[in-house]
């Protein structure tokens, strides 16, 4: 693995915008037809749950993909070794917070896959009644709020480095103001997210 | 009224004033390190290394007991070298600059850990030129002939590189970084801007394809995570997490023209 290193990096930076980024983009939005009452969303998830070849465009677009994002990113993260308490600086908060985001998303994923997707392919159906039904719970409900608000994080910030990362973003200046614009992302897709969420509730 | 100012006056006039230091020591490489108190005698505008050269003077810790001189490397004392980094109250930097005055007390001294630790705060940090050695951080002009001279350099280009040049390889950055641990290979901040260095000069330039590649090895670029401690950290004010951005950006078209293009040499 050692001589692909560079590769690999690469390859994670990549995957995690493009398809990653983009499906969790189209999923907060998708969710948010749940504002718009019962039918709305079940047409939208309906829609999306009957595209064709929708199995391979899920392993293709998002299993596979956001595994090696998952387990590759685990390794990454518990190699650093965070030192806050020392240059408690923005840039390396926001470099722990990547981490903690990302550790926590491998779990909060994996929860939320077995709650939706597998119960879907043991014969449940997914609609708006399944997740009111999950957030009948209010322990859930918190759960879901925190994944959604560490996704739209993971992803903003994860937007932010890998500008750095491409080298897109080389002045202090071009840092900086992308540094603005993915604030905004972050808060933007964080109230599309907990509003879908609240809208079952 | 008047009589008590006049004690006050007369007692800070004979209390002694003094620094006191809280010493990270260890023995050898493999002891295990333990910590020491000193006190010394303040002096106008002292720094870390001559209340370092008072206790050496005498080496008999706060507890009175006589202890051995605390080991620590300096060269040049005036931050050009980087022999005498090591943690400051949690910080790493140069003894030779660091002030008592500007420091809070009790000051406490440790060595880099990012580096093997050779005896109190003395570490090893031939990493560091193993790793110069690696990206070939020089500029080949030898030959079997006289190569005659070497393509100019823009004044101004010149001017901005001098800032890079500026590095002295004191690994401060190195043990700001959270991505240089002993868990993973990398090379670290002050490498990355070095290899930007020698591919910025005229002649260096020549050879811009050898450093990258090595760059991107193992340990290399990729293993920057943004944590832009490294910029903070350096003494020197270098750009680093500028130049790190400026190689991904070499390293993006460089990979590219590997992997899709043909009979790329050079550039």
């Amino acid at each position: 693995m050692r001589d692909y290193d560079f590769g690999l990096r690469r390859l994670h930076s990549l995957l995690g915008i493009i398809p990653i980024g983009l499906f969790v983009t189209q999923h907060l939005i998708v969710n948010h037809f749940a504002t718009g009452g019962e039918e709305a969303f079940n047409k939208a998830s309906g829609f999306m749950g009957n595209l064709p070849f929708v199995n391979w465009l899920e392993w293709f677009i998002i299993y596979i993909p956001l595994m090696f994002h998952a387990f590759f990113g685990l390794y990454i993260a518990f190699t650093s070794k965070p030192n806050v308490n020392r240059y408690s600086t923005y840039r390396n908060w926001m470099f722990l917070l990547q981490r903690i985001t990302g550790v926590f998303l491998v779990i909060f994923i994996a929860w939320h896959i077995w709650q939706t997707r597998i119960q879907k392919a043991l014969g449940t159906e997914v609609d708006f009644d399944m997740m009111a039904d999950i957030f009948s719970s209010p322990l859930m409900v918190a759960f879901y709020v925190v994944g959604v608000v560490s996704a739209t994080f993971h992803f903003a910030n994860g937007f932010w480095s890998f500008l750095v990362t491409w080298g897109v973003t080389q002045s202090q200046r071009s840092q900086r103001i992308s540094t603005y614009v993915m604030t905004v992302l972050f808060i933007a897709l964080s109230v599309i997210g907990i509003r879908a969420i609240f809208a079952f509730v | 009224m008047a009589e008590q100012t006049a004690v006050k006056e007369q007692n800070t006039a004979t209390a002694k004033k003094t620094v006191r230091f809280d010493i990270q020591r260890q023995d050898t490489p493999d002891s295990k390190p333990y910590w020491e108190s000193f006190e010394v005698e303040y002096r106008p505008n002292m720094n870390v290394i001559s209340a370092l050269m008072e206790i050496r003077r005498n080496p008999v810790n706060t507890d009175g007991g006589k202890t051995t001189p605390i080991n620590w490397e300096m060269n040049c004392l005036e931050e050009v070298c980087g022999a005498c980094s090591m943690i400051i109250n949690g910080r790493p930097r140069q003894a030779c600059t660091a002030l008592i005055d500007n420091l809070a007390q009790p000051i406490k001294l440790e060595p880099m850990r990012t580096f093997p630790v050779v005896r109190d705060l003395v570490v090893d940090r031939e990493v560091m030129f193993d790793s110069l050695k690696r990206v070939k951080a020089w500029i080949p002009i030898d030959g079997t002939y006289d190569l005659g001279e070497g393509p100019r350099m823009p004044e101004r280009k010149r001017q901005w590189a001098y800032e890079l040049s500026k590095c002295m390889t004191c690994g401060v950055c190195l043990e700001a970084c959270p991505n240089v641990n002993d868990k993973t290979d990398f090379i670290g901040p002050a490498l990355i801007s070095q290899v930007r260095l020698f591919n910025t000069h005229p002649t260096g330039a020549m050879n811009k394809d050898e450093r990258l590649d090595a760059l991107l090895q193992d340990g290399g670029l990729q293993e920057c995570g943004n944590s832009q401690n490294c910029v903070v950290a350096c003494p020197k004010g270098i750009p680093l997490t500028t130049s790190i951005a400026a190689m991904n950006r070499s390293a993006t078209i460089h990979s590219f023209k590997n992997f899709f293009g043909s009979d790329h040499l050079v550039d």
